[in-house]
């Protein structure tokens, strides 16, 4: 009770903390063009903390920042034995989760961050993925398999902080990454309370002969699988002509 | 060399799917089968999504039939009249099979049915044809100088509606060619494959065609039949992805040309007992899948 109050009143005064320590950020991109030899990619996530007053140096300042990707409503399916043989037996469709969630942070999460302030934030990916649904073995297996894909992932102690003004981080983006906008949020924290935040966005799309044929196959499908045994006509025919000249 | 492909949304080493493209175009030049029972695993373990390999390996399949089927017609050894009563069955085969696939899906066990149907199919038809071969090796090796075989007189022989199938030096009846091309042509939609694996055994052992055209006979309608189920994909599922299907015909189309030179250099009974214990492995690996408890009981996705 005593806990939950002194969080609120946290809350209440943050625009009053917010003023003394500020953080100004950058990506190195903010646009990620999926083109044909696209094989993931590394964004670099830096920044500085603006103060008008000396730092403070009774309590360590940490930063933990967190790329979110495009939310889908998924099905998750589960197997169970019958007659013998393994069969998907149930299906579950769950809410709008993210396809990507990294958190980033300068020191291990438990040291820094208080159950409450990661609640009302939504940092950590237990508290960002589904919290409601927290126990249910359908939303446990959906955080198992991203994290199994490096989908989901947790890099604490990966922020560096030097000086306790300039932060830097690297995010790797998949290659597997869905198309469609990634925020990217930047969390100050000192004595387990978030002082400031700042959000931007990434934007991944795809480009060039990518963004054409994904086009082409959901606008024009019946143009789009004509030209699909157009090629396959002419490479069939092809192959089999140049072999003839290769054995003439 | 790492690829994007842009319907699929992975990234994949060019090369890889090169290889399998030419590793399948060799088995499908050799046989006669489309390859579709194996390149739509080989896709699975390299991390496409199960819905795009199996359209794509489809569009794969027209390819490399092409390609065979050019070889053959070069040789006469196609029997396009019995390609065309097959193709005929095939086409209404397909339109049913695609019924069956849709009520399936909509009752969420289409995966359990297509794997039920590797594990049957191939499992009954590499074992007889096993069996089969073996018999026919021993048989010519009992007796090296060997009597005439006698024309055999199948119940095809007694059905009406009499054809000439001259390439096949057949007189038979229309119906048993449209009833195999019908079933294959239903199991293939199901199944998400040409069907040729079924077509080359049913070709020999039901019609009783002389292994010499059965090949080329099956790659010929393996070509529409698997083009119709090309169209069918990328028409209302948009699962075809032609960059794959691209690197994978340009192995594919390499493969078939040296598979066919292959074959026709191997005894028709090696070439049965090779298919059959190729077709017998597949089975076994699906088998064991269904049998053996999953490390992981979750899935995502379709």
């Amino acid at each position: 009770m005593m806990r939950r109050l002194i969080a609120l009143l946290a809350f209440f005064f943050l625009p009053l903390n917010a003023q003394a320590e500020q953080v100004v950020a950058a990506l190195s991109q903010t646009r990620v063009s999926v083109n044909a030899n696209f094989d993931g990619s590394e964004i670099l996530v830096f920044g500085a903390i603006k103060r008008e007053a000396a730092i403070p140096e009774n309590s360590p300042l940490d930063v933990i920042i967190t790329v979110s990707g495009p939310e889908h409503v998924e099905t998750i399916r589960r197997k169970d034995r019958r007659f013998g043989i393994w069969i998907n037996v149930e299906a579950q469709v769950i809410g709008h989760t993210p396809t990507f969630y990294t958190v980033a942070s300068t020191r291990a999460l438990h040291d820094i961050l208080p159950p409450l302030t990661d609640s009302l934030w939504k940092i950590t990916a237990d508290k960002r993925i589904l919290p409601g649904m927290r126990g249910l073995p359908a939303r446990e297996a959906l955080i198992r398999l991203r994290e199994n894909d490096d989908l989901y992932r947790t890099r604490e102690g990966e922020v560096s902080l030097i000086e306790d003004t300039l932060f830097d981080t690297s995010i790797a983006l998949p290659s597997n990454i869905v198309e469609g906008t990634y925020t990217t949020r930047i969390f100050l924290i000192r004595d387990g309370e978030v002082i400031d935040s700042y959000g931007t966005s990434i934007n991944v799309q795809k480009v060039g002969i990518e963004r054409w044929l994904y086009n082409l196959a959901y606008q024009n499908a019946l143009i789009y699988g004509v030209m699909a045994l157009a090629i396959a006509g002419i490479f069939g025919w092809g192959a089999s002509q140049v072999f003839r000249l290769i054995r003439r | 060399m790492q690829i994007f492909l842009p319907i699929a949304e992975v990234s994949v080493n060019a090369f890889t799917l090169l290889g399998i493209g030419g590793m399948v175009g060799v088995l499908s030049g050799m046989f006669g089968v489309g390859g579709g029972f194996l390149i739509t695993p080989l896709l699975f373990f390299v991390g496409i999504p199960p819905a795009v390999a199996v359209a794509t390996s489809a569009n794969q399949i027209v390819a490399s039939s092409v390609s065979g089927v050019l070889a053959h017609l070069k040789r006469k050894t196609v029997d396009l009249k019995m390609g065309m009563v097959l193709l005929a069955g095939g086409l209404v085969g397909s339109a049913i099979g695609i019924q069956i696939f849709n009520i399936l899906k909509a009752m969420g066990q289409v995966d359990l049915l297509v794997t039920l149907c590797y594990v049957v199919f191939l499992g009954i038809i590499g074992f007889l044809m096993l069996i089969e071969s073996l018999r026919a090796i021993k048989r010519a090796r009992g007796r090296p100088a060997g009597r005439p075989e006698r024309k055999k007189h199948l119940w095809v022989h007694t059905l009406p509606f009499k054809m000439k199938f001259r390439a096949s030096g057949l007189y038979i009846s229309a119906i048993p060619p449209i009833a195999v091309g019908v079933f294959v042509g239903m199991l293939g939609a199901v199944m998400g494959v040409g069907g040729g694996f079924i077509m080359v055994p049913a070709m020999i052992y039901i019609l009783g065609m002389p292994t010499k055209v059965v090949i080329g006979t099956s790659l010929f309608q393996i070509i529409f039949t698997a083009g119709f189920t090309t169209m069918l994909h990328a028409y209302t599922n948009h699962t075809v992805d032609v960059l794959l299907a691209f690197l994978l015909l340009f192995g594919g189309v390499i493969g078939a040309q040296v598979g066919t030179q292959i074959g026709l250099r191997l005894k028709a009974e090696q070439l049965r007992i090779m298919l059959a214990l190729l077709v017998l492995l597949v089975c076994l690996k699906l088998g064991v899948d269904l049998l053996i408890t999953p490390k992981e009981l979750y899935s995502l996705g379709v």
